[in-house]
């Protein structure tokens, strides 16, 4: 019997796809931090706790039918996201270990998705 | 140190003000727990039944907003993530990320086990290993960015 949907599974691989990009905004946002407390009131800051939020609510649709223990692994993908914006953004290289990384958390990734359906 | 009275009795008070009153491993854990917490809570609050809201229809607005109010495992999940974010960041300011980063994994561990024992989810061989393969890459992703 399957007890995770594949619908609640893509819901949360959209979810982890957005909430990369909140960190993208966040470490944009952290530039202005130095600046005090007014650097709190900047708009890459604020749409990167909008883009985490956001997030959620894919998330939360998919927890209604899918299994906790499937779901909450698999936002993990949004590291592999955020390992490619950083490349693309800020000119994060991406090293063998990197790689060794991604292949390691798509990998369980697969898995659970197996184990869960 | 003014307030050294809100110290944890077990923290060492720092003799060099650059170091953390705290060891940034065990805010981590503690983080690892309040995450897991939250996820419960989140699925919970999920499970809190709402009424369709439908965007032509603003009046169909108000028992969305009330019933999303009133779904507190929702909201207490949401503000317990808020308090482990900061809590989070603060770890991060001290800590090395090639052992903070592994140790956050934590939290896949506690989720199984709370999704196992609340919601009467299951474990099997390719669940465990999917587990296991992730707390592998995000170990290995935390010793790829310190260096």
């Amino acid at each position: 019997m399957s007890q995770t949907p594949l619908s609640s599974i893509i819901l949360v691989l959209v979810a982890s796809f957005i909430g990369s990009f909140g960190a993208v905004f966040l470490k944009l946002g952290a530039a202005h931090l130095s600046r005090g407390i007014r650097g709190l009131f900047n708009w890459q800051l604020i749409a990167g706790i909008g883009l985490f939020l956001g997030s959620s609510v894919p998330f939360i649709i998919a927890l209604k039918h899918g299994e906790l223990s499937v779901l909450y692994p698999m936002v993990s993908l949004s590291y592999v996201w955020a390992m490619l914006w950083s490349r693309m953004l800020f000119g994060e290289p991406i090293t063998k270990q990197k790689v060794g990384a991604l292949v390691l958390i798509l990998g369980g990734i697969l898995c659970i998705g197996v184990g869960g359906r | 140190m003014g307030s050294s009275t809100t110290v944890p009795p077990l923290a060492e008070i720092p003799e060099n003000p650059a170091r953390p009153a705290f060891n940034p491993a065990w805010l981590v854990v503690i983080c690892t727990l309040f995450a897991a917490a939250a996820q419960v809570l989140l699925k919970f609050g999920a499970l809190h039944p709402l009424p369709p809201v439908h965007l032509s229809d603003s009046a169909s607005l108000t028992p969305f907003l009330s019933a999303l109010l009133s779904d507190w495992p929702l909201l207490f999940g949401y503000s317990l993530h808020a308090c482990n974010a900061m809590l989070l960041i603060l770890a991060l300011r001290h800590g090395h990320l090639s052992l903070l980063y592994p140790l956050y994994a934590l939290s896949y561990v506690w989720v199984d086990l709370l999704s196992l024992h609340y919601f009467g989810e299951h474990m099997n061989i390719w669940r465990g290993a999917g587990i296991a393969l992730i707390i592998g890459g995000v170990a290995m992703l935390g010793k790829a960015s310190a260096e």
